[in-house]
């Protein structure tokens, strides 16, 4: 299955990004085939709503799952509603959150904040 | 021009300066005036006026709404919002209203007509009477991001009498929001604190002003002996001074009270005419040199 | 890292003057000005550190190019923002454009284009040891909630990992910069003011703190100019089950040190004094109470 990763450099080694919605790159990583890719985050220059922009382009790329250390409720919602499971990354790089993925050691993420230009609920 | 009262817009910059003091008190000493309240973040002037309220109106902005059957995931709309108020996933689209800035744009988009609009109620505004001023309050609801919408109302034509002079209370700072409460003033009294900070932002509202072209003058509030850094800039960039309010521990409880000192104290009442009488000057002066205002 | 916000609803109530105490109080090495509209912290907390600026980009501005207009006025009849005026040609008010792009896309001409536009100022003071980020919004400027998320990711991204606290000195208001301030704080202190305005303020603003996951603690500043509505105030914090942390006098010495570019603890006066305790109250409550004792 595919799985996405916000990061900041374009290879594994790379630290995961602590922002989802304005990370420069998102790592699209392929558990079965063990390939990866990188997409450059569009949302990053955005005013607003920059986090249900990423999460529109990280469900149009077929993932099922995020890895990310913290999301946003509209993020959520998107995200939600295409099926894809938000787990929350441990520090580190992207490839020690992949292997930790792959032994089901990540907690699925349960805190969301509210947008940044949103309200509260 | 639609109505020819004149309005006087009162602004600051900074917080807490004496924009509301200012403009209540002005209000308050002319024989029928108006006073609207556009700090519709936190509106404060009719805690000091308590208007008989005879209207009030709650003001809406458009929000879209997708009629899912007529959606055929074109994302034409998606891909055209700015404000990434749009989204669409396992072919159903979803509308964010808390970034949504109500342009309007994916309405006119929608090649099938999928999306009309709603509309959601972000404040209100009301008008009430008290003795010779006629109240004019906004309100924005709290987690509401913008009030503009609310202003534009507090400030149409048709929510003000004939009565005049216009006091305008604006908000603080110099941003969108206070733009548009300034935009048709034709005059602006900016009030100035003896603070390091107070000049820092009275210097903000002196550009915006001048960028705007609109005459100007300043009010010296809380001032005690010695420097005042305010009259300082206002001397050296030869703003006219249109009055002078001494740091008063009487005014300041007064204020506390949300009392209106011009009614409470012939003193007042003395200090706040002199500068009204000032400022009708220098606005006359202002529209007799420009005949178009 | 913990991060504290001031906040107050009322404008003037002293959420400076408080910040640029506890910032010398605490010896905090990370601090930040999120008033982006009308910033004063940098005036106080004066800096040997060389600032490096960055431009905000707000939303972009249209542009009419008008020999490719054709004076349709189809851009005017659709703008929401009253941003197109006919008056001698079609042109943009670039202070009401909020960048939609609606006239770009009803354009038969394709005159209209959508143009990057400069909306503000970020600073960032940093060294080995301190970090101090702020922002000027350009006047006229909506967009201040994302340039105030900027500030603050600033602040975090450039802070040492080991920084304790991070104090942040918010705008006033309860709209977008306030509620994009109050995103991820771990505590909100509301400087109130014993007004009947000031209460009405610090209402409104702890509705908008309260719809935040944050601790939030009042304190009260120049109570003594009115000891009736400080009553008020205080009773209102235990009814609400909000922290009372305390209360500082009115002192014409905390106006002079300010002007002179000083923190009211940096001189001897009473105000100085009592914002000491109102400090530990604060670090107390941010620091050592649990999540359950917060409102």
């Amino acid at each position: 299955m595919k799985i996405a990763m916000p990061v900041n450099d374009k290879n594994l080694e790379s630290d995961v990004c602590q922002s989802f919605g304005r990370a420069p790159y998102f790592l699209i990583y392929n558990t079965d085939t063990k390939d990866s890719c990188y997409i450059d985050n569009g949302a990053v220059a955005s005013q607003g709503g920059a986090g249900i922009k990423a999460s529109q382009m990280i469900a149009d790329q077929g993932v099922k799952a995020l890895l990310a250390p913290r999301c946003g409720e509209n993020a959520e919602e998107v995200l939600k509603k295409s099926d894809i499971m938000i787990y929350k990354t441990i520090a580190g790089t992207a490839q020690q959150n992949i292997n930790a993925f792959i032994a089901g050691q990540l907690v699925l993420l349960i805190d969301f904040h509210p947008g940044f230009h949103a309200h509260g609920k | 021009m639609e109505n020819r009262n004149t309005k006087i817009a009162v602004l600051s910059g900074k917080g807490g300066t004496g924009k509301t003091l200012v403009s209540v008190n002005l209000a308050s000493v002319a024989l029928r005036s108006v006073y609207i309240d556009c700090d519709v973040e936190e509106p404060n002037g009719h805690l000091f006026f308590k208007p008989e309220v005879n209207f009030k109106r709650d003001i809406y902005v458009k929000m879209p709404f997708i009629n899912e059957s007529l959606c055929t995931g074109c994302r034409k709309c998606v891909d055209f919002c700015r404000f990434n108020a749009l989204a669409f996933t396992k072919n159903k689209p979803l509308v964010f209203k808390q970034v949504c800035h109500s342009c309007g744009g994916c309405v006119l988009l929608c090649p099938k007509k999928a999306i009309t609009e709603k509309e959601k109620m972000i404040g209100k505004v009301q008008k009430g009477i008290s003795g010779n001023v006629t109240v004019i309050t906004g309100i924005l609801n709290t987690g509401e991001a913008s009030g503009i919408p609310i202003i534009k109302r507090l400030l149409d034509k048709d929510m003000s009498d004939e009565r005049s002079p216009v006091f305008i209370d604006c908000p603080p700072g110099s941003a969108c929001i206070v733009m548009e409460s300034i935009k048709n003033a034709d005059y602006c009294i900016l009030v100035a604190e003896p603070t390091i900070f107070g000049v820092h932002n009275l210097n903000m509202v002196y550009d915006l002003v001048r960028l705007f072209n609109k005459p100007y003058g300043v009010v010296l509030n809380k001032c005690l002996d010695g420097e005042n850094p305010a009259e300082r800039f206002c001397i050296d960039k030869n703003i006219s001074i249109l009055g002078r309010i001494p740091f008063d521990n009487e005014l300041g409880t007064m204020n506390s009270d949300a009392k209106i000192a011009v009614r409470e104290n012939k003193r007042y009442r003395e200090l706040f005419e002199s500068i009204l009488e000032k400022v009708m000057k220098e606005v006359q002066h202002e529209t007799t040199a420009d005949p178009k205002r | 890292m913990k991060q504290l916000l001031i906040l107050s609803g009322k404008g003037g109530t002293g959420k400076t003057t408080i910040a640029s105490a506890f910032i010398r109080l605490s010896d905090a090495k990370v601090y930040a000005d999120c008033d982006v509209d009308a910033p004063n912290l940098h005036l106080v907390m004066t800096q040997n550190m060389e600032p490096k600026h960055t431009d905000y980009y707000g939303m972009p501005k249209a542009h009419i190019d008008a020999d490719k207009c054709v004076g349709c006025g189809l851009c005017k009849d659709n703008c929401r923002f009253d941003a197109i005026s006919d008056e001698q040609g079609y042109l943009i008010d670039l202070f009401a454009c909020e960048g939609c792009g609606v006239c770009e896309a009803v354009c038969p001409a394709g005159a209209v284009t959508m143009i990057p536009a400069v909306a503000g100022a970020l600073t960032l003071y940093a060294d080995n040891n301190r970090v101090f980020s702020t922002a000027q919004l350009k006047m006229g400027n909506g967009t201040s909630g994302m340039l105030v998320t900027e500030v603050k990711e600033h602040m975090k991204a450039t802070a040492a990992h080991d920084a304790k606290l991070a104090v942040i000195d918010g705008s006033p208001g309860i709209g977008c910069p306030v509620i994009a301030s109050l995103c991820g704080v771990d505590m909100v202190l509301i400087v109130a003011e014993p007004s009947i305005s000031g209460i009405s303020d610090m209402e409104r603003i702890i509705k908008t703190s309260e719809t935040f996951k944050t601790k939030i603690g009042l304190c009260i500043n120049k109570y003594d100019t009115n000891l009736k509505n400080t009553q008020t105030i205080e009773d209102y914090c235990l009814t609400k089950g909000l922290s009372f942390t305390g209360r500082i006098p009115f002192d014409p010495e905390a106006v002079k040190a300010i002007n002179n570019g000083q923190t009211i603890v940096d001189i001897d006066c009473p105000s100085g004094s009592a914002v000491r305790e109102v400090f530990s109250s604060t670090m107390d409550l941010l620091f050592h109470e649990s999540e359950d004792s917060k409102a």
